[in-house]
């Protein structure tokens, strides 16, 4: 399916997975492989699986995983803890990020940033080194120094929220970001800034997954993959002419693929 | 749902203060009778006044029934199976630090505490009470050149015996509760303060108790008094070893703040809190109150409780002084089977008199913690205000905490404000912080240490680090 760059490693290879909660199997059978440089897109109805599937890469201890691998730099994470998947390069953007009171952003932005550094074999940065860069990064995506001084997420706005996560990418450089409908609720202005964001850290090995629903993102930032998504698999794989087809026909016409299959 | 055992591991940090000192002691047999009482004031070479104070109190504990109403469940305390007086033997009398066995220096060394000239922490003067005695006190003479006097109360009761005629049981009265009694029949220690007229307490004081042996039960009382336009800051810390039985400490603190006074009262309480199936560990019951007995007085309560089986607690301010203020501002953390009850009172008797309170409870594992308060206006307590929050946070899904918040107002020009909030550590929460590269165990130890952020904040320096130390601490685990 997926031809370019074959001969190197993949960065994230997912194959076969199912996953489930307690009583509701999610995910029946999803493959996906990005190779460094790729960005994909996956769309798809709400409730088909797209969160869950960005959950279980990142670790989250609601959902089993009862059949298929997820290998990271040839590597099988399945049994890896959220922080080590974390440290290693994997970034989730969360569709819907929570709120944590009394937990500074800022604290919480430096010792995140530093367990990274850490596992990089970089130095930790002090209080002063790291409020350099966090300026920097709050440069890019055009937030006020003060959001630092607040608990994490608490009495954000929607767009603040994302732009948060944005913020904590940008300080995070991972290798492979899946941002889980960061576009979703944002007026113009904040959907450039994310984008923006986005294409700062888009380079030649890192790969990023973007969930969307929105041909508008896409416009930002070019896919070199969309996956179509329907009741737990992906049902169609194309480039981002599928994305404009979908914009255009909504997701009905993919009912009949996902009942063919 | 969170994984029960990783949380459970987190905030099981295995005691580190449960050794036992192997060490000479003097005891008296078990049991409580008039004998016992008379034989502990002989031993302490004490006047008349003092015996007397002590069988009136003994006489009212046996007419008084134990309490139940605190949300508690224990087992009956045999108050027959309980040594009341323990000491380390030692010299008759310590003229000085070198004379203090080495096994006691050494002891409180190891507890963090040095008490050696050479190593006394700097900036803290030290009582520290080792059993039923105090066994050394740091600095008394750089602070008598202030004219401060600080000493163990047995001390107090041979050298400033008007001051404690005066004051011992102003605040909390023999017949004030069964556990009071107790203490006012039985007390063998506990530190003595006296900070004279105008005079700022060029140091913080603090006394650090120890229980030893396991099957005496420490009652020491604590007896503070501020004159007029002076300040203290006072820390009290405790530990005890690990015994499989449970030890009694039924203590009493007064406090006396006079015009213009101000006492700061700190606590760090790591009692031992007994294994994870709930067996051994100290009942706390303990009854520290403080009188703002003079005008614009202040006196502030800030307490962290971590150990103990059971805490049974509620540092409390009596607001005579016109435009006087108490405050109370606690943290309590209880993991596996401990079980805490603990608040303040705020008795606001004179005008303009204002009360701030903020308890944060922190329950983990199936332990179970309660704030209980009381706000009463009195009927002369115009333009009084109080303040109260109380915010728990559960950890886990098999704990539970209570707030009970009584209110009582005799004065319709007075405000009373309660505002109280549970929230639980969520695994979705979790998830966020790990998912940043966030160690499971310092997830929760940094939600835990916001949680009680506006507690930290109230503490002096030395001990907010301390604080936040233990409970990081009692939040580390074996977990990675
Ligand atoms: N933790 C969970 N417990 C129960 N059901 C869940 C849980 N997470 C997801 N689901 C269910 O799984 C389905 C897929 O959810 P999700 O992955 O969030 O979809 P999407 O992100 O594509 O909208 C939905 O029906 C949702 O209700
Ligand atoms: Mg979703």
């Amino acid at each position: 399916m997926q031809e370019k760059m074959t001969g190197k490693e993949p960065l994230l290879e997912i194959k076969n997975i199912f996953a489930s909660t307690e009583d509701l199997t999610i995910l029946k059978g999803v493959d996906i492989t990005i190779q460094p440089g790729e960005i994909h897109a996956i769309m798809g109805r709400n409730g088909c699986g797209k969160s869950t599937l960005s959950k279980i890469i990142a670790g989250h201890p609601a959902y089993k995983i009862n059949q298929g691998s997820i290998t990271f730099k040839g590597k099988n994470i399945k049994s890896l803890e959220p922080e080590e998947r974390a440290k290693s390069g994997i970034f989730l953007g969360f569709q819907y990020p929570i709120e944590i009171p009394g937990v500074s952003n800022l604290e919480f932005l430096r010792v995140a940033t530093n367990a990274r550094r850490k596992f990089l074999k970089q130095q930790e940065l002090d209080t002063f080194e790291f409020e350099d860069l966090v300026k920097e990064k709050l440069e890019l995506v055009k937030m006020d120094y003060a959001f630092l001084n607040r608990s994490i997420n608490q009495g954000f706005s929607g767009g603040e929220k994302k732009r948060n996560e944005i913020l904590q990418m940008a300080l995070l450089n991972p290798e492979i970001a899946i941002l889980d409908e960061t576009d979703s609720g944002l007026d113009i202005d904040a959907l450039r800034i994310v984008a923006s964001g986005i294409k700062k850290i888009a380079n030649k090995e890192n790969g990023i997954i973007l969930i969307t629903h929105y041909q508008r993102l896409l416009d930002e930032i070019k896919p070199d993959f969309v996956h179509v998504m329907a009741n737990g698999q992906i049902i169609k794989t194309g480039d981002c002419k599928l994305a404009l087809e979908l914009e255009k026909n909504g997701y009905e016409w993919t009912d009949q693929l996902s009942q063919d299959s | 749902m969170i994984n029960e055992n990783l949380v459970s591991n987190v905030v099981t940090e295995p005691y580190k203060y449960g050794f036992v000192t192997d060490i000479e002691t003097e005891k008296i047999s078990k049991g409580l009778n008039e004998e016992i009482i008379r034989l502990i004031s002989r031993k302490k070479d004490e006047p008349e006044y003092l015996l007397n104070f002590r069988l009136k109190a003994f006489k009212k504990w046996q007419k008084m029934e134990e309490p139940n109403w605190a949300d508690l469940g224990y087992k009956k305390i045999d108050y027959q199976d309980i040594i009341y007086y323990s000491a380390p033997k030692q010299k008759e009398k310590k003229s000085s630090l070198d004379e203090v066995d080495p096994k006691l220096l050494e002891t409180f060394d190891k507890l963090g505490i040095p008490l050696t000239e050479q190593k006394r922490l700097t900036n803290v003067a030290v009582d520290a009470v080792f059993d039923s005695v105090s066994i050394a006190t740091t600095y008394k003479e750089q602070l008598a050149e202030h004219g401060v006097i600080f000493c163990s109360i047995s001390e107090a009761v041979k050298e400033h015996s008007a001051l404690i005629e005066k004051y011992l049981g102003s605040v909390v009265p023999a017949s004030d509760n069964y556990f009071a009694a107790l203490n006012s029949a039985v007390f063998s220690d506990g530190s003595f303060v006296y900070i004279p007229k105008g005079v700022e307490c060029p140091m913080d004081l603090s006394s650090y108790f120890r229980i030893n042996s396991g099957d005496s039960g420490q009652f020491e009382r604590t007896l503070i008094i501020a004159e007029e336009s002076s300040t203290v800051s006072y820390l009290e810390g405790c530990t005890a070893p690990m015994f499989d039985t449970n030890t009694l400490h039924a203590a009493v603190v007064e406090l006396i703040a006079l015009d213009n006074a101000s006492i700061k009262y700190s606590t760090v309480q790591n009692w031992y809190a007994g294994n994870e199936n709930g067996v051994g560990g100290i009942f706390n019951f303990v009854t520290k109150r403080g009188k703002c007995l003079g005008k614009k007085s202040k006196i502030s309560w800030s307490q962290v409780e971590t150990g103990s089986a059971i805490t049974w607690k509620y540092p409390s301010c009596i607001l005579l002084g016109e435009e006087s203020i108490g405050e109370f501002y606690s943290v309590a953390l209880t993991n596996n089977l401990q079980q805490a009850d603990t608040g303040t009172k705020m008795i606001h008797i004179g005008a303009k008199t204002k009360s701030t309170i903020v308890s944060k409870g922190i329950s983990a594992g199936k332990s179970s913690n309660s704030y209980r308060g009381l706000v009463k206006m009195g009927s002369k307590a115009t333009g009084s205000r109080n303040y109260s929050q109380c915010d728990s946070m559960l950890i886990g899904d098999q704990a539970s905490a209570n707030t009970f918040p009584y209110i009582q107002s005799q004065q319709p020009n007075s405000e009373v404000e309660h505002e109280a909030s549970t929230c639980r550590i969520s695994e979705d929460q979790l998830f966020y912080l790990q998912s940043r590269g966030i160690e499971f165990e310092e997830a929760v130890s940094m939600m835990v240490s916001g949680f009680c952020r506006d507690v930290f904040n109230q503490l002096p320096m030395e001990f907010a680090a301390e604080a936040d130390k233990l409970l990081a601490l009692k939040l580390e685990g074996s977990v990675g």
